[in-house]
């Protein structure tokens, strides 16, 4: 959806903005047509399907209505009711449409019944990192709750990573694993391994089922707790007996979690307390985190930007909360972030971080953190509040109602009378943008550069893209390049940094929103841990275009060995297949780009593809990031390249 | 800005940053670092758990304290009066931040019904620990008195060796273990504190349904 389309949406959904949570979903009008970039190949396209996701979305963060399920009965389906048809009515009862998963022994009685279940699309992963990976890329790109499949054993620990990843960027995901038979439990059967307790440091609950009567019920609750508050990954480890045994419990209506009850509306003295903090400051800046993307905010934090004359940094994954080309919105912070908006967070009064978490990544040095703010800290989970930053005014909440109460009490300002420090920002932002590696131009010591490429991405697809990130260099490069307009537009591992992550969250998120066109951006490193997820969507036919950037290195670690361990590149330089081999072998299109002319034309010609496509850019060995925040230094003390004149 | 203001080991060149505004903070002042939570000064800390008796609670509870690196020096656990409530009884050393990101973590746990940081608070506080003691006809006249001074029973009693049972709290059962040990300890259970607010309120109330 486009920028545009985003104020008409946001004018929408202001008309019920008063009504208490919980209360039904406001009617989605149709979508303006005319400002829309129709991508014809991709399958979908148009906007009844963009408003039904966005309908879903927010039935899953308003957590309300159930589906109706049809009766097995219903479904022409003579034999009795079993976990497995109870799981998939579940899934089907919560809104899924779509799941990831891989078979296996103890998954067969569910895998028998799927078949009645055609309104359930599955997708055969060639790993099961992928289906977790997917499920996740699935969640980020349309808000729904994401769910992955695996069997006992090795399916399940195949899993975990992206369980893992899930669990540290927050993400609303349900990982369905199947067990041995519950009397071999304890009794290291085949495949047998202590799965929830692998999986409980790195969920946000788990489950062992073992009757299929409590199916229901524990995929109610794992739905709930999934999507609702802080989101995160649920597992639920189901044994096959109660895959295979009758069941008779029906869906429930209610729940019952005692320990469950998350806290979204901010304390009003708090806020009060906040909005006096605002109207001192004299240099405030807004962080925005994750937190505004998931809590469904940009709005909110755009009429707060805009109100109070506050400019607005982003953490890596709060990109995309608010339109890169507005003059508030400064970029991204942290180790490999902007300069100028680094430079903002040091000199800043007063710091509002908005839904994060002051990660190592964002704050480097904790004690040399924005030293002359005092820090406004607005989060739902309280854990998150005083963890690694001490603050002056917590606010545990839901970001965007937190922001609604405050906004009333907002003075609003006049750009003019913030002359002095919007100005003196923009002298920083035009120092920071002019310097070399930004926009380098095509070559960089005779080869490709990826600045340049990732940047033409961006443009090429009208910033509107879906762009999902692997990680490493490409990560930074894509954070920094692709300009990002749309909320959830920009995908990342951003916690765990789980390089592998692109291709199968791409997969998921093209499937998440077909109505978009997805790339995934990643580098030669990630894309050989996970590369058999190009089959998958060729079998799916599923349109993800790949841009490989391809240095022939380990490119972050190699960038570590040359500017911290003085040169000591052991383990870095990285053999690739023949890419363009490799795709034919699977039958993806591929195109290879080697220069600047190359590039528009290679990226034209993957867009051209109706289905998946790979582009392999062959991009400079040696290309750094910067800046760089060394480990252990603060946002102060950025290592910046040592530039030399281009050659002409 | 930071509560303790305390910047030790910093250099203060680093600190005169070339991005400070002029109007905020002159060149030649410095700002105090600002302060990490957790690393205050650490004393014992006792936490009360109300937890939903479901099979595997203990375990992540134990689990997210290990992960989180807070480090539990005694946890006792037992059935409430409510079948599907359990309470546990954790002491930990750490400073107050500490502790209550310790308590706001196991809040996050969907089995975990309530923690409450007691310490401080009034309350009953006791342990109960069982000391197998060397004694003898010769000197078991004299471990008899020393248990009597602590209001501690012996409850067993053989030729070489006595038992003694104590109750208290940690430090007074510290202290009389401590008495003992010269006679030599053959063995010694500890059941771990547990405590209970004074008066009429209750911990559990909240959790009641």
């Amino acid at each position: 959806m486009g920028t545009r389309d985003d104020d008409s949406d946001r004018s929408r959904k202001s008309v019920g903005a008063s009504a208490p949570a919980g209360g039904s979903a406001p009617a989605a009008g149709p979508a303006p047509e005319g400002s829309r970039r129709r991508i014809d190949h991709m399958p979908g396209a148009g906007s009844a399907r963009a408003d039904a996701i966005n309908a879903g979305r927010h039935e899953m963060l308003t957590d309300t209505l159930r589906k109706q399920i049809l009766s097995l009965a219903e479904r022409g389906v003579k034999r009795p009711r079993i976990g497995a048809d109870a799981v998939c009515e579940a899934l089907l009862a919560q809104g899924v449409d779509v799941f990831f998963g891989f078979p296996g022994g103890v998954l067969l009685p569910l895998y028998d019944v799927l078949g009645d279940y055609p309104e359930l699309r599955h997708i055969l992963v060639r790993h099961e990192q992928g289906a977790a990976h997917a499920a996740d890329g699935y969640a980020r790109a349309c808000g729904k709750v994401g769910v992955c499949l695996g069997t006992s054993g090795p399916g399940a620990t195949n899993l975990v990573t992206g369980i893992g990843n899930a669990m540290l960027d927050s993400i609303p995901m349900v990982a369905i694993t199947g067990n041995v038979v519950s009397s071999l439990l304890g009794k290291d059967a085949f495949q047998e391994i202590d799965i929830t307790g692998i999986t409980l440091p790195c969920t946000k609950h788990n489950y062992l089922v073992s009757d299929p009567n409590e199916i229901p019920r524990v995929f109610a609750e794992a739905f709930h707790i999934a999507a609702t508050g802080r989101p995160g990954p649920v597992h639920i480890d189901i044994t096959k007996d109660a895959l295979m045994g009758a069941c008779t419990a029906e869906h429930p209506t209610t729940l019952d979690l005692p320990g469950f009850k998350p806290k979204f509306e901010g304390h009003f003295r708090q806020i009060k307390l906040a909005a006096g903090e605002i109207a001192r400051a004299e240099r405030p800046v807004i962080l925005a985190g994750h937190g505004i993307l998931i809590s469904d905010a940009t709005a909110e934090l755009l009429e707060l930007a805009e109100k109070a004359q506050i400019p607005v940094v982003h953490t890596l994954l709060g990109i995309g909360a608010m339109d890169e080309r507005h003059p508030l919105s400064l970029g991204f912070v942290g180790m490999h972030g902007w300069k100028h908006a680094n430079k903002v967070i040091q000199s800043a009064d007063l710091l509002i971080a908005l839904g994060m978490r002051f990660d190592d990544r964002v704050t480097g040095h904790v004690p040399t953190f924005a030293p002359y703010a005092r820090i406004i800290h607005v989060d739902i989970d309280p854990a998150e509040i005083g963890k690694n930053v001490a603050v002056e005014i917590p606010i545990v909440g839901d970001v965007k109602r937190v922001l609604r109460a405050l906004l009333p009490q907002i003075q609003a300002v006049a750009p003019e009378q913030r002359a002095a420090y919007l100005g003196q920002i923009a002298e920083w932002r035009a120092e920071s943008e002019k310097t070399p590696w930004h926009g380098s131009g095509a070559w960089r010591n005779g080869q490709l550069s990826a600045d340049f490429v990732v940047a033409a991405i961006g443009e090429a697809s009208g910033h509107d893209a879906t762009i999902v990130a692997d990680v490493g260099q490409n990560q930074m490069w894509t954070a920094r390049y692709a300009g990002f307009r749309r909320p959830n537009s920009h995908i990342s591992s951003g916690g765990l940094g789980t390089m592998g992550y692109g291709l199968p969250a791409a997969m998921g998120a093209a499937v998440g929103r077909p109505d978009k066109e997805t790339w995934a951006i990643v580098g030669d490193g990630g894309l050989q841990m996970t590369a058999q997820e190009l089959m998958t969507l060729v079998q799916d036919n599923i349109p993800v275009k790949v841009a490989l950037l391809d240095n022939r290195k380990l490119g972050m670690i190699r960038q570590w060995q040359e500017l911290v361990y003085s040169g000591n590149y052991h383990s870095s330089n990285l053999l690739g297949p023949d890419w363009l081999k490799l795709a034919e072998a699977y039958g993806v299109a591929g195109f290879r780009a080697s220069t600047p002319e190359e590039v528009e034309i290679a990226i034209a010609a993957a867009r051209a593809v109706n289905g998946p496509a790979l582009v392999h850019f062959e991009i400079a060995e040696q290309q750094n990031v910067f800046p760089m925040m060394p480990a252990g230094k603060g946002l102060s003390d950025l290592l910046e390249e040592q530039f030399e004149e281009p050659k002409q | 800005m930071s509560p303790t203001g305390q910047n030790p080991g910093q250099p203060p060149s680093q600190l005169a940053s070339q991005d400070a505004p002029a109007h905020t903070a002159p060149a030649h002042t410095a700002p105090p670092a600002r302060a990490l939570p957790g690393h205050g000064e650490a004393h014992r800390h006792v936490l009360v758990a109300i937890v939903l008796n479901k099979p595997g609670v203990l375990n992540r509870v134990a689990s997210l304290m290990r992960a989180r690196n807070f480090n539990i020096e005694t946890l006792a656990v037992s059935h409430t009066d409510q079948p599907e409530v359990s309470r546990m009884t954790i002491t930990l050393r750490g400073d107050d931040v500490l502790v209550e990101q310790a308590a706001k973590q196991l809040y996050r746990l969907i089995d975990v019904l309530k923690v409450q940081d007691v310490t401080g608070d009034p309350i009953v506080e006791h342990e109960i620990a069982l000391v197998k003691v060397r004694a003898d006809e010769r000197n078991r006249g004299e471990v008899l008195t020393i248990a009597e001074m602590y209001k501690a029973k012996v409850v067993d009693m053989a030729a070489e060796s006595l038992i003694v049972q104590a109750t208290g709290t940690e430090a007074e059962v510290d202290a009389l273990i401590s008495l003992l040990r010269g006679f030599g300890i053959k063995e010694l259970v500890r059941s771990g504190t547990v405590v209970m607010s004074r008066g009429a309120g209750s911990i559990e109330e909240a959790t009641k349904r």
